[in-house]
């Protein structure tokens, strides 16, 4: 094709043949490998590893986790993205400076800091028991529930963040429009405004839901070794249980699962796109 | 107002108020911590201290794990800043087919789980005969940096004038210095924002890198989770303040340059 001779497109070579030679190959090679036995092409890792239900059940842990985390950050991030879309100065900053400033706090640090917080006394057992939830402190840390708090504060930025670049974008007119024509505020809701939101709530779930998938210091910390996920368990095998073939599998198996989530997507979000 | 609007707009103020205070909380508790007396975490604590903080000096291996992490950040990022600029200015500029394809590929390792992408290195790299932990640690960084500078460069240079660059040739300008002179002082705040969001990212990765740690070579994360998990007590809540103060100095430098909301775009 004539186009590859641009001599512009020169400039692009040394980034792609980086990351061709050591991140594409990599995972292709990994990939490859999974599917390749003593007697060449096999599926055996595979069966072996679903035919254990101690391995169905470390999927469903991964899936139902990441599924909660995903809620989670939903509920409160669809709000709180109108919010900061419609806020005034001073609280849209201090609602930036809340979303952008743990973004750039690692997170070991702010998975360290929720182990101090779902403590037997951390604050929100103390806060829970001030309202009246629970009647005694209790201890939320090594729980499922604490691992979805936690997981949910520290994914919750990449479901407020798409949302709001999109509600930002919403011509008022549209919804007072539709209110002089007759349409209840639910109505108005439901066929102007959501529609027009879809696609960054799309993105929205599609981050924190990849992210939630894979995320592996946060379980770590939060919940402890009793609780598989793919990721945790990926992790286990390379680097304590020396099990290179269990750990390809379920890498593989991840890799497949965070693929999909990000394929799946973007071919709604582009669906959503087109028609809106 | 109906009612029904009531309660969706005090919805919207209390999803904004919960935000706030949630997304602080590990921070300030953080910051709170490391200045506690009480070694156990009690919060609010006895009694204030800087103890914790004293204590950082003589922190076995918190110094040298903070330096590597220093020194891989800061060269991964110049790596992924010049590779990085020169494949958004070939994929702005250039008329070749698959520049979508490209400028996606570039940025999938975001998008991947960081400890596949680990493993997968891991082993790409014993293939190659790559063993020493240091090197490793400098190449597979590249990667974790690459994406943001790609995809803050690549928005950026697309609002670039570049008819800009051709007055300049006219001027007399030869193309690489008016690539030098006028599109990079352009493009300053995006190289400035990326990087440091590149760097950052570097700085906090623990799922790549901790496949590329051996007995010396460790990075601030890797160590910061190997206390935890041995001996967890304030000094990681000291060190972690200075991370949070970090943070907090890169988004003032970030709102200077181009302005919070900018940084919140996506």
């Amino acid at each position: 094709m004539k186009g590859w001779r641009d001599p512009v497109a020169l400039l692009a070579i040394p980034a792609i043949a980086y990351l061709l030679l050591l991140y594409a190959l990599p995972l292709l090679w990994l990939l490859m490998k999974s599917f390749i036995g003593p007697g060449g092409l096999t599926l055996k890792p595979y069966i072996d590893f679903f035919a254990d239900p101690f391995n169905w059940r470390v999927v469903w842990n991964t899936l139902v986790v990441a599924l909660w985390v995903t809620l989670v950050c939903l509920i409160v991030g669809y709000p709180a993205a109108f919010a900061l879309a419609r806020a005034g100065v001073a609280l849209q900053i201090a609602m930036l400076v809340a979303i952008i400033l743990p973004l750039s706090v690692g997170v070991v640090v702010k998975a360290f800091a929720w182990q101090i917080v779902l403590r037997r006394d951390g604050v929100v057992s103390q806060f829970l028991v001030a309202v009246g939830v629970w009647d005694e402190p209790q201890r939320l840390l090594f729980t499922q529930a604490g691992l979805v708090l936690g997981a949910a504060n520290i994914f919750l930025p990449f479901m407020i963040l798409p949302i709001y670049s999109v509600v930002k974008l919403i011509d008022p007119r549209l919804t007072e429009a539709g209110a002089t024509l007759g349409a209840t505020p639910l109505y108005r809701f439901l066929r102007i405004v959501l529609p027009l939101t879809l696609p960054g709530v799309v993105s929205g779930i599609a981050f924190v839901f990849s992210m939630a998938v894979s995320m592996y210091v946060i379980p770590s910390l939060l919940i402890g070794d009793r609780f598989q996920t793919l990721s945790t368990l990926t992790g286990r095998s390379f680097l304590f249980m020396r099990n290179e073939q269990l750990g390809s599998t379920t890498a593989v198996v991840l890799l497949v699962l965070a693929v999909s989530v990000v394929v799946g997507s973007s071919w709604l979000a582009r669906r959503l796109g087109a028609r809106a | 107002m109906t009612a029904l609007e009531r309660t969706a707009r005090l919805v919207m103020w209390f999803a904004a108020l919960v935000t706030v205070v949630f997304l602080m909380t590990p921070l300030v508790v953080t910051v709170a911590a490391s200045f506690g007396s009480s070694s156990v975490f009690s919060l609010p604590p006895p009694d204030w201290s800087m103890r914790w903080y004293q204590r950082l000096a003589t922190t076995r291996g918190l110094w040298p794990a903070l330096f590597v992490s220093l020194e891989v950040a800061a060269f991964s990022t110049a790596v992924a800043l010049a590779i990085g600029t020169l494949c958004a200015i070939a994929l702005v500029r250039g008329r070749f087919p698959g520049r979508e394809a490209i400028a996606t590929f570039l940025v999938s390792p975001l998008m991947l789980p960081g400890l596949v992408v680990g493993i997968a290195m891991l082993q790409g790299f014993k293939v190659a005969g790559l063993r020493e932990a240091y090197s490793s640690l400098l190449i597979a960084h590249v990667v974790i940096t690459l994406p943001y500078i790609v995809r803050t460069v690549l928005a950026s240079l697309s609002l670039f004038d570049f008819s800009l660059i051709d007055a300049a040739r006219t001027l007399g300008c030869s193309y690489p210095s008016a690539l030098l002179k006028v599109m990079v002082p352009a493009l300053g705040p995006a190289f400035l924002t990326s990087g440091m969001f590149a760097f950052l990212a570097s700085m906090d990765n623990y799922p790549i890198s901790i496949f590329f740690t051996d007995g010396w070579t460790k990075t601030l994360p890797i160590q910061m989770l190997q206390y935890v998990e041995e001996n967890p007590d304030p000094t990681i809540a000291a060190i972690s303040s200075g991370l949070v103060l970090l943070a907090i100095l890169t988004l003032v430098v970030g709102d200077r340059l181009v302005g919070l909301r900018k940084l919140a775009d996506f």
